[in-house]
């Protein structure tokens, strides 16, 4: 078969190429597009001051402020734990090493709303702790705490999640080599291995910091719902939306939808940058393994 | 000679003690709340009238958008892979919008679109077809949230078909949609399929963008997380932790099909790659 009869062979014909196109196109149109458009559409339906008021009603300030507040205090412990349970998983064998992975994986898997609950069962009023809190005058649940705990639970498999296929896929013989060389562990992580998954790492970040600010469900149970206090940007949506204040819960809205356009192009900037290494590492590579040094 | 690395004890230390922390120990915490139901108790709640019309609402909204997710997932990861046009970059990176858009955001904005007033409920309604504050609205939030599920999964899978096979199969006589029968789909099924059960499991849990367009009418639009809510805005805390119980259980056999699903696609290309040589 010719070049060109074996290409035709492989695709479809034009018309259905076409036909496809439009329909895969028109699910995106109506379900991503639309959305996106209507929600700026709905925040400035009511021209550029009264969105603006909407954005800057203290309550909205305070709820936004606390969002930022919430991702900044929980972002470090989910590159730590990424980093270390990503160390462990890729670079050593051990038994029950796939259990650890469905378990890093169980909050994808678990409700929001079951999620905020099993907090409030260990720290509310008739939880596990509660008694004991209640006595040293603790507020965990209800509180800005218990959306912190919450936050932590609902993003730590973010960054894991990333760096385990891509440590996996860069194996061990740098560090060891490191290591060979007379480094010390920390040399070796700061040096070595840091570099090699930074892009990763960011990429981790970036997805975790999304669902941090995004959460609505989780946070809401175990939120006490005081306006100015303890309302995420997600949860004063709802409150002012509830209150038939349209704009001003568009106007928030937007803020958040803002902050998702901000992910979607700082996601795509990194695994450009990924694409760009993984490449690069590839075309180091050959010559050294092959070409016996003169 | 090599060295083994440091860092094993520690690493793997933090990890079991993080874990433990957050998720064991919160997780018993449920166990030990549910333990002060006695059995036929836990039954009568997680069997009651609303409980189960709730798990009905949340199950057929689930199903039907994970379904209208395959098929047009398949569409969208085969266009996206294979039919170079302007703008796909972009298009691709928007796939991902469900992920990044706060769930809160998303239920506002398509309660607005499909209410009567709304681009899309505009042109609905004199077709007699009311969307938003029905049953049909929770599978169009369903719908959203799950989009990039099965993209995602299958645009890999698609990306590494090798040319050779459907070359083959062509050069055999067999028509483009034979091939595609035959040839394509049985390689792609095993990712189809575990992007529609991962759809299919964060459809059954989802909540912020329901509970905006679904009306919330108890045993007719009532999903299953948000009758938790109301059982614990009644200070039923009981009752919420059984049907957390009864959700929990759905989540792990979810989170257990697909792990069952991956390994069965790792394992149909290993072995594909065994007889080949």
């Amino acid at each position: 078969m010719s070049e060109a009869a074996a290409r035709r062979a492989n695709t479809e014909p034009r018309w259905l190429r076409l036909a496809l196109t439009a329909v895969g196109l028109g699910f995106l149109f109506f379900f991503l597009a639309m959305p996106l458009a209507a929600v700026f559409s709905q925040a400035f339906a009511g021209g550029w001051n009264a969105y603006l008021e909407g954005l800057r009603h203290p309550d909205t300030l305070s709820a936004v402020w606390l969002t930022v507040f919430i991702a900044v205090v929980v972002l470090p412990f989910n590159v730590a734990f990424g980093v270390a349970a990503s160390w462990a998983i890729a670079k050593f064998d051990f038994r029950g090493k796939s259990l650890l992975i469905t378990l890093i994986d169980l909050p994808f898997a678990i409700s929001p709303v079951v999620a905020g609950l099993v907090f409030l069962l260990i720290f509310g009023a008739q939880g596990l702790f509660g008694p004991w809190l209640g006595e040293h005058d603790i507020k965990i649940v209800f509180a800005l705490p218990g959306m912190v705990i919450v936050t932590l639970f609902i993003t730590f498999p973010f960054v894991a999640r990333e760096l385990i296929p891509l440590m996996q896929a860069q194996g061990k013989d740098e560090e060891e080599a490191a290591v060979s060389l007379g480094a010390s562990g920390w040399q070796m992580f700061f040096r070595v291995t840091l570099p090699n998954i930074r892009w990763g790492l960011l990429y981790g970040v970036i997805l975790a910091n999304a669902r941090a600010m995004g959460e609505f469900g989780a946070v809401s149970v175990v939120s006490g719902h005081i306006r100015g206090e303890t309302n995420t940007l997600p949860l004063h949506v709802e409150i002012v939306y509830n209150e038939y204040n349209a704009i001003g819960a568009f106007a928030a809205a937007s803020v958040l939808a803002l902050l998702a356009l901000v992910t979607l192009a700082a996601k795509a900037l990194v695994e450009w940058k990924i694409r760009q290494e993984t490449a690069m590492r590839q075309a180091d590579l050959p010559p050294d393994e092959s070409s016996p040094r003169s | 000679m090599k060295r083994a690395l440091p860092g094993f004890g520690l690493s793997l230390g933090f990890t079991l003690v993080y874990l433990s922390l957050l998720v064991l120990l919160p997780l018993s915490g449920l166990v030990f709340k549910s333990s002060a139901l006695d059995l036929g108790q836990f039954w009568d709640i997680a069997t009651g009238e609303r409980a189960l019309a709730s798990y009905r609402v949340s199950f057929g909204a689930s199903l039907l958008a994970a379904a209208i997710n395959a098929f047009f997932g398949l569409i969208v990861a085969w266009v996206l892979v294979r039919y170079p046009f302007p703008g796909r970059r972009f298009v691709d990176s928007l796939v991902d919008l469900p992920f990044a858009l706060p769930t809160a955001v998303a239920g506002i904005t398509l309660a607005t679109l499909y209410a009567d007033t709304g681009w899309i409920g505009r042109q609905l309604e004199p077709l007699g077809l009311k969307v938003a504050f029905t049953p049909l609205g929770i599978v169009v939030a369903l719908t959203f949230i799950g989009l990039p599920f099965v993209v995602r999964t299958l645009q890999p899978v698609i990306e590494d078909i090798e040319p050779e096979v459907e070359e083959a199969a062509a050069t055999l006589g067999a028509t483009r949609w034979q091939t595609f029968r035959r040839v394509l789909l049985p390689g792609i099924f095993p990712a189809l399929l575990t992007g529609f059960t991962l759809a299919f499991s964060r459809a059954i849990g989802e909540y912020g963008s329901v509970i905006f367009i679904a009306g919330n009418m108890p045993l007719i639009s009532e999903i299953t997380p948000l009758l938790i809510i109301s059982k614990l805005e009644q200070y039923d805390v009981i009752g919420a932790t059984a049907l957390a119980c009864v959700m929990l259980f759905i989540s792990f056999a979810l989170l257990l099909a697909v792990n069952g699903l991956q390994w069965w696609a790792a394992n149909r290309h290993h072995g594909k790659e065994r007889t080949s040589l």
